[in-house]
Order: C-alpha cells, then sequence, then structure tokens
C-alpha cells in the first residue's frame, strides 16, 4: 500500500511546480502584453511613461485573485448545486458520514458537500487544497450506489483534493478568465479608438521592427486562451489514474471503485448540469465523448479521462492483488 | 579548499531537510493519533443513545447490553491514560467492538425492532462512527510506519537521535474476525 504514497508526494511536488510555473509564465505573459503595448506606442513617438502596462497587470492581477477566491463557488453555481449543510433525508445523512469518513482516512478537512440536482451518476470536486475544498455529487450518484461505492467514488475526489489538482484547476480557471476578460476589455477600447495603435503619427521611422511586434502582440492576445486550454488537457489523463489508486488507498477496497464505476459507465448519459469547467475533475466525463474511450494520441491530447475499461480492469488488478495477499498470512495492520 | 565548503554547506542542508522531514512526520503521527481519539470519543458518547433506543424493545438480551455498557465504561476510563497507553486502550476499544457487533447482530434478529423509532438513523451513526474508527486508525498506522521506516533507514537514521524520534507502536487488531467489525449492515444504503 505505499505504492500510491510515492505517486502521492510526486504528483503534489509536480502540481505545485506546475501552479507556480502557471503563475509566473502568467506574470510575464501580461508584462508582454501591457508593456510590449507601451513599448509599440513609444516607438509611434507617444509619451513613453509605461501605463498601459501598469493597468494591465494591476487590473489582472486583482481579476485573477478575485477569480481564484470566488471560482469554485462560480463552478458549483454553475452547476446548480445546493449545499448540504443541515441533512434531512437518510440518503443525505449517509452521504455526509460518508464524506466524513473519507476526510478522516485522507488526512485532511472535511470539504464543504453539495449536492446537483441531476438523474445522472457523477460527482466532481473543486476548491483551493486541502483546508478548502468542496465535493459535489449528483442525485443520481446516490440513487445508484451503496454505501461502499458511494465510499469510493467520494476517495476519487478526496484523491483529487489531496495531490492538490483542484489548486491547479482553479488556478487555471482563473487565469484563462482573466486573460479573456482583459482581451474583452482592450478589444473594446481599440474599437472605441481609446487606444491609438494604428495610423500613429511618426509611425514611419519606426518601420518594419514595429509591424512585427504588433503582429506578435496581436497574436499573443488570441492564442492565450487555446494555450491555457491544452496546458489543462495535457495533464487529465493520468491524474485519474492517480485519483482512482488513491481511493482504493483510502477505503482499502478498489472492487467498490470498480463496481461503482462499472454502474456509472452503464448509466452514462451526459451530465448535462455539468459545464466543461469542471469536466477535470470529474469521477467520469460528464460530456460522454466518444474520444474518452479510445486510447492513443490524439486521445491523450484532448480527452479529460481515460477509458473506463483501462481504469476498471487496473482497479479489479488490485483489488485482486489485495485478496491474494489476504489470503496468505500478513495483513496491512501486522504488527512490526 | 572550496571542495571542501560545498561539501559541508550539502551536508548542513541534508541535515537540515531530514531532521525536519522527521519532525514533520513525528508531528503528522500525533495528529493522527489525536484523531483516532476524537473518533472514540464520538463512538462512546453514541453508545448511551443506542442502549437507550434498543433497551425498551429488549429486555430479553439483558445480558448483550450489558457487556456493551460495560466495555464502553471501561473503554472510557482507559482512554483517560494518554497515548502512554496505547497498548491498553486499543484492547479496550477491541473488546468494545467485539460487544458492539455482538449487540448488532441482535438487532438484525428483530426486525420489528428495526422499524420501530429511530433505530435505523441509530444504525447509520454506528456504521459511521466504526468507519471513522477504522479510518483514523489507517491513517494512524500509515503515518506511524512511515516514521518509523524513515528513522530506522540508513542516512536518516544519523539524526534520528537529533530529532528526539522513536519508535512509535501501531494500533494492533487482534485477530481477522475483529478486522471485520466496521462492515456493520450493508443491506442499507
Amino acid at each position: 500500500m505505499t505504492s500510491p504514497d510515492g505517486n502521492l508526494f510526486q504528483q503534489q511536488e509536480a502540481n505545485r511546480r506546475r501552479t507556480t510555473w502557471l503563475v509566473i509564465g502568467f506574470v510575464l505573459f501580461f508584462a508582454w502584453l501591457g508593456f510590449g503595448g507601451d513599448y509599440v506606442w513609444a516607438l509611434q513617438g507617444h509619451h513613453p511613461f509605461p501605463w498601459v502596462g501598469l493597468v494591465l497587470t494591476t487590473v489582472a492581477i486583482f481579476t485573477v485573485w478575485h477569480t481564484y477566491k470566488t471560482g469554485p463557488e462560480k463552478v458549483l453555481w454553475a452547476t446548480g448545486a445546493q449545499e448540504l449543510i443541515d441533512p434531512k433525508t437518510d440518503a443525505e445523512r449517509q452521504v455526509v458520514n460518508v464524506v466524513d469518513e473519507m476526510a478522516i482516512a485522507a488526512g485532511i478537512a472535511r470539504p464543504q458537500i453539495w449536492i446537483i440536482p441531476d438523474d445522472d451518476p457523477n460527482a466532481f470536486a473543486t476548491g483551493h487544497g486541502p483546508h478548502d475544498s468542496h465535493i459535489a455529487v449528483t442525485r443520481g450518484l446516490l440513487k445508484i450506489c451503496n454505501r461502499e461505492e458511494l465510499q469510493a467514488v467520494i476517495g476519487h475526489e478526496l484523491g483529487h483534493v489531496k495531490n492538490l489538482d483542484v489548486r491547479l484547476m482553479t488556478t487555471l480557471a482563473a487565469l484563462v478568465g482573466a486573460i479573456l476578460l482583459v482581451r474583452e476589455g482592450m478589444g473594446r477600447m481599440m474599437r472605441g479608438g481609446g487606444f491609438p495603435v494604428r495610423g500613429g503619427r511618426k509611425s514611419k521611422n519606426a518601420g518594419p521592427l514595429l509591424a512585427i511586434l504588433l503582429a506578435l502582440w496581436v497574436i499573443s492576445w488570441i492564442v492565450a486562451p487555446l494555450v491555457t486550454q491544452l496546458l489543462a488537457l495535457a495533464v487529465s489523463r493520468r491524474r485519474e489514474y492517480l485519483a482512482d489508486a488513491m481511493s482504493a488507498q483510502f477505503t482499502r477496497n478498489p472492487l467498490a471503485l470498480a463496481s461503482a464505476l462499472e454502474k456509472i459507465e452503464g448509466a452514462a448519459a451526459p451530465t448535462t448540469s455539468i459545464k466543461s469547467g469542471a469536466a477535470h475533475l470529474c469521477i467520469c466525463d460528464p460530456l460522454g465523448r466518444r474520444l474518452t474511450n479510445s486510447e492513443g494520441w490524439l486521445a491523450d491530447r484532448f480527452a479529460t479521462h481515460p477509458p473506463m475499461s483501462m481504469r476498471i480492469s487496473r482497479l479489479k488488478g488490485m483489488g485482486y492483488a489485495q485478496l491474494k495477499k489476504e489470503g496468505g498470512s500478513s495483513t496491512s495492520f501486522a504488527p512490526a | 579548499m572550496w571542495v571542501l565548503l560545498v561539501l559541508v554547506v550539502i551536508v548542513g542542508l541534508w541535515v537540515v531537510s531530514a531532521y525536519n522531514g522527521l519532525i514533520s512526520l513525528k508531528n503528522q503521527t500525533v495528529n493522527a493519533f489525536k484523531q483516532i481519539d476524537v473518533q472514540l470519543k464520538r463512538r462512546h458518547d453514541l453508545i448511551p443513545n443506542l442502549v437507550n433506543a434498543v433497551k425498551g424493545a429488549m429486555d430479553f438480551e439483558r445480558s448483550t447490553l450489558e457487556a456493551v455498557i460495560q466495555a464502553r465504561n471501561q473503554a472510557v476510563k482507559v482512554n483517560a491514560s494518554g497515548p502512554e497507553g496505547i497498548k491498553q486502550i486499543s484492547q479496550a476499544e477491541n473488546a468494545l467492538s467485539g460487544a458492539l457487533s455482538r449487540l448488532l447482530v441482535t438487532v438484525e434478529r428483530y426486525p420489528e425492532l428495526k422499524a420501530t423509532g429511530n433505530i435505523g438513523q441509530l444504525q447509520e451513526e454506528l456504521t459511521s462512527t466504526e468507519n471513522r474508527i477504522a479510518f483514523a486508525r489507517q491513517l494512524y498506522n500509515d503515518t506511524a510506519t512511515q516514521y518509523n521506516t524513515k528513522q530506522q533507514q540508513f542516512p536518516t537514521t544519523l539524526v534520528a537521535g537529533l530529532a528526539h524520534a522513536e519508535r512509535t507502536d501501531l494500533w494492533e487488531i487482534e485477530d481477522q474476525a475483529e478486522r471485520a467489525v466496521p462492515q456493520v449492515d450493508l443491506s442499507r444504503r
């Protein structure tokens, strides 16, 4: 049972590194967009004080900070989830208990629990890290899963929380949001003529350098959201296997997750209430895409989840290995 | 000269990181133990409720009920001794687990009892409490094992004395039947 541990620390480290690089890349990108604009403008012979850069950077930092803080709530709001504070039915009491149990097993703070009024079985996690996380399950999931299966699914989601996948995703979403917002604002300013890039008075002495810079600058604006989207996809398939392994580590019952996944796949209609923004952290791809069911280069690049059959067979492998070990003599609790 | 200096710095950095790693694990172990304690308290508080709920309808199984109450009181008493008495605590709690599972088996035999009042709810609470205890000690055992392994493995063992690292006992479970206890009733969803 120690193998997921090694993976866990590697993944936590990798996620921390990725988050840092994302933020650094983002700052540099905005510096280029803002101060680059100033430079272009200065080449045209305007006042050299870089106020575009300063304003843009301030706005961007504030936007990112705000989106990062409110991101998880927005994702939950978009799915129509309702927070479960005071459980009334047996099923609700059970899900609260199960989440508490899994939080103990994972050694993290208890996440806030949300219920999505959707009959398709699915679940996802979001938040800022192990101390501040949210977990949402659909009504459909509560209907089809028994206690052990529910436990396994929650374990998978808390795996995403514990290995910092949720923090990376929230950061990424905040950056994409900020870029889109600032681009929108800049576009409006340019169209309104408040930002005289074209047709400057002394543009002749700047020459081709200015044209190249300007072109690069405009292309950066267009490409930025695409690049961030690809970044999100590039890392999302492997992390599903790790979250499965972590669920097995928490529950010591990989077969329960295997049977939960089989049930979920059997009911695989698209989960209409979960938008693509939260797809990376769901238990299964909420969009029910065909791509998810294939292996290969293209699927690796563009699908958010590995094929269900692969995940199930890996979990069953773990389960049988465990049974064989327990059929012997020693157990994981054996006194040293 | 320079090579020596670089070596000293590298060794110094390694000592610091190994020391900090051990201290961090030590604290995690203590924290994980506290978590078991919290869950055991929850169980001790829950048992009087359960006993009250079934008492009226269960004039027959007096001895089963008595056993639960006695085991619970014993566990509460031992629990006050703190982390040093981990062996005694785990023994008392294991006895309580055994008594509880016998009681629950008995309750299962009387469907009309399950249907009345809030026994169903209490059963879910009890299932959950047993699971919490099981998961809390799983986390404790995993963390303690990691801590024990780390302080015994070769280079780290050199700073183990510096960090006052000592082997911690694991939470032991006596027999195979004990280990099945958390699964009180799986027919309920």
